[in-house]
Order: structure tokens, then sequence, then C-alpha cells
């Protein structure tokens, strides 16, 4: 039985199996309305996430099977005192494939351990979000025809964001790959990301403040929010969160194939009348976010691709 | 000097660094042994200029070698039998350690979830890297 944990998990081979499997979702997803016929999908939020609980609900129900599940841990067991290793017991009787989002990091692969079904972390604190990351990959890949031999601009929270570490760990893995890290100094990519996967796999990349500076260079921008949540100091925040607005005057400055993406939700970094260009690439990412857990459920399940009609 | 008996059957675990004596005793749990336990602190070393010492009246499975290698891979271990040393083992860093030290990272699940083995894993030897299994944080605290 297959987990899907940290991104990492799948090799490259593996992970491109995945993709091949969402993109053919996503060119005729009627075509797979009745693959996942009687089967359940448990959510199993301990902490609130909307966008990523009704993605996973959305997929399930797309391949015709249901769900249930609880959206925090207010209305949940855990409420009451139990374990993470009890819940998957318990849950593992109902549903034959469970998705976790829980604040504590480690939770999804403490619930792996017991569980009698196939665990997707959904998110686990500020450690990984494996999902998103195959998102952002499904998309990168449907945008641009390839995931290596280009330049990624990663703005914004590169210090706390976990989807950016994720992604720059995703793809590290593909040849060509070159990192541009704009942010401001305060909220730099970690050391240990810097050590440990740039530096040790001989990824090039350049730190930078100037966003507009970096613009005509790159293949894709990904945008991310400063997250009020993470500082200790209100007036920290409010220092650092209007630092880079991508604005239509920005996006005149960037090549006419440069995509922007986002994991969403936005604040004000993207400024809505940029939503209108047509490089402007974060709602069809969400699209692809539904895609890529339809896949993914399907591989974890080992559910066969239908028969093309002929 | 002071000259602490000779052992006939037993182990010595020699070249600890001075002073780390009682907390191995300790990771050890050497207090829960029945047989005799020496700790020798500050002896002469031509190698260390001070070291500690701790001699075991009992057999090597007495002895958690992984928390040992965790704790400080250059100390030696020398068998004893019949009053000699049979045998000199050197340990190396273990690739897992469970429930010897404690993951210090509040949003780790190990700090709410009960009955959990609190496990390490050597993800960089080179630098003596431990990393928490569940949260993947960096230990620390050695």
């Amino acid at each position: 039985m297959r987990h899907f944990l940290n991104p990492l998990d799948f090799s490259v081979e593996e992970l491109s199996e995945v993709l091949d499997l969402a993109e053919e979702i996503r060119r005729d997803p009627e075509r797979f309305a009745h693959v996942a016929d009687g089967k359940k999908l448990a959510t199993l939020f301990y902490e609130p996430s909307t966008r990523t609980r009704l993605s996973f609900e959305a997929a399930m129900l797309n391949l015709g099977g249901r769900t249930l599940g609880f959206p925090s841990s207010d209305v949940s067991s855990a409420a009451k005192g139990e374990s993470v290793a009890d819940t998957i017991r318990v849950i593992s009787c109902y549903a034959d494939i469970a998705a976790m989002r829980h604040p504590k990091e480690g939770a999804p692969y403490v619930a792996a351990q017991f569980s009698g079904i196939p665990v997707i972390n959904a998110g686990d604190g500020g450690h990984q979000h494996p999902t998103q990351t195959l998102t952002d990959l499904l998309t990168i890949r449907s945008l641009k025809g390839r995931l290596g031999n280009m330049t990624i601009g990663l703005c914004g929270d590169l210090k706390f964001g976990r989807t950016v570490h994720s992604l720059i760990n995703a793809l590290s893995r593909y040849e060509g790959i070159r990192f541009v890290l704009i942010s401001p100094e305060v909220l730099r990519v970690p050391t240990y990301v810097i050590q440990d996967v740039l530096e040790a796999r001989q990824i090039p990349y350049r730190e930078t403040t100037d966003l507009e500076a970096s613009l005509p260079e790159l293949d894709i921008l990904y945008m991310t929010r400063v997250q009020r949540e993470r500082f200790f100091s209100e007036d920290e925040y409010l220092r650092l969160k209007d630092s880079y607005i991508l604005d239509t005057a920005k996006m005149a400055l960037a090549p006419q194939d440069m995509y922007v993406l986002h994991p969403l939700p936005r604040v004000n970094e993207i400024s809505v009348e940029v939503d209108k260009d047509p490089r402007a690439k974060y709602f069809y990412q969400v699209q692809c976010g539904v895609y890529a857990r339809m896949a993914l459920i399907m591989t974890l399940l080992g559910l066969k691709r239908p028969d093309k009609e002929v | 000097m002071l000259n602490v008996g000779k052992m006939q059957d037993g182990i010595v675990l020699d070249h600890i660094k001075a002073g780390y004596s009682m907390s191995i005793y300790k990771y050890l749990n050497l207090d829960k042994l029945d047989c005799s336990v020496a700790i020798i602190k500050n002896a002469q070393s031509n190698k260390m200029g001070k070291k500690d010492i701790i001699k075991i009246q009992g057999g090597l499975d007495l002895v958690d070698l992984d928390v040992l290698g965790y704790i400080d891979h250059n100390i030696t271990i020398n068998i004893i039998k019949d009053g000699e040393i049979v045998e000199k083992k050197s340990l190396s860093l273990p690739k897992r350690i469970t429930n010897v030290i404690r993951c210090k990272n509040p949003r780790c699940i190990t700090s709410i979830e009960q009955g959990l083995d609190h496990v390490f894993v050597l993800t960089d030897p080179e630098h003596e890297t431990y990393r928490c299994l569940y949260c993947e944080e960096k230990y620390d605290g050695r």
C-alpha cells in the first residue's frame, strides 16, 4: 500500500505517470466520471482549510466516489483527546482512502503507520503540502510542455512558505532548472534549503530583492502571500506585507510566455487588474489541483483508466 | 593517583571526554544495573589530556551501542576476560536512534501524540546531522 506524505515519495518516473494521468483527465474529465464508483474518501481536517478540502472532495466526486469526514478538530473525536493513531484505525473501517490536514508536523506520517488505507498528506503545519506541489508541477508542465530547462522566479515570503520549499525540492530533480529567489532580506529562503537542496545538487540560483529587474529572464513567476499567522510581531508583518505587488506595469516587463502562478489565497500581492492578463494562471492552477488530486486518488487506489471511447 | 581495582570480566568504556561520564551513565541507564559500575573522572590520558572511564562488571549486552555511538563515537570499548583485554571495539554513528533524545519542535506531532517513539534518523553523516523521523526538524542539542 502506498501513501503520499512527501512530494519526493514518488520517483521522477512515478511522478511523471501521475502527471500523465492528470493530463489525460484534464483533456477529458467526463471519461473518468465513474472510475471510483462505490469508493469513499475520508477528509480528516484537524484545522480548517476550505480550499484544499473542497479540492479533494471535488476530485473524489468527479471520479464517481463519495466523501465523508470532518472540517475541523472541534467537530471530531480529536476534541475528546483521541490520538491520530486511533482515529486512522477507525477511519480505515469506514473509507477506502484518507486525506489528512493537521497542524502538527508529521501527523500524516503517524497516521500512515497505523492505517489500513492509503493516506494523503493534505498539509501538516509548516512541514509539507505535497498535493500543492503536485498541482504546481502539473500546472507548469501543462503550460510549458516540460518541467526542465527553465528559469523559475519565486517571489514573496520564501522563508515560511512551505509550498516554495517543496517546489524547489521537487523541481530540483529536473535538468536545466534555474531559480531566481526574490524576497525581502528577512524572508529569504532558509539556509537549509539552500545548502541541502540547491548547493547539494549544484542547482544554479540567484537571490535578489528586485522583482522588476528579474522579470525579463523568467519562464514562470510563482508569487506567494506574506502570511500574517507566521509573524510574532504585527508591526513586522505590516512592514513586509506590501513588499511585492505585481501589477500591469510590472507585467509589461515580463516575457509574453511567462506565466504567473500563486498557491492562493492572495491578499494584495497580485493586483486584480492582472487577472485579465492571459499569463495570469492562478485560477487555472486551482483547476489543475483537482485533476492532480483525481490522478493521485486513482493511483493510490490502483484504479484503472476507463477504456477510450471508439 | 587513584587506583581502581583491576576487573576480571567486564567492559571498559574508554576515551570518554572529561566530564561526560555522568551523562553517559544516565543515557545508558547504568543506574538500573545490579552489577558493579565504576566511574573514573579526569583520568590522565596521553591522547586527550584528561578523560573519563566507566568500568562495568558485566557483558556487552548491558550497553546500547547505538546510544553510545550517538553520544560520542570516539569512545572505545574494551572487553575484559580473565583480567586481560580480549577485544577492542570502536563505535560508529548509528543510522537511527529511538527514545534517546526528544524532538524539541513544538509543532511536531510527538509533542501531543501519546505512546509514540521518539525516532531520529542520521541524514548527513559528514555533519553528524540527525532529523526527527516525523517532522524532519534538525536536532540541535548535540
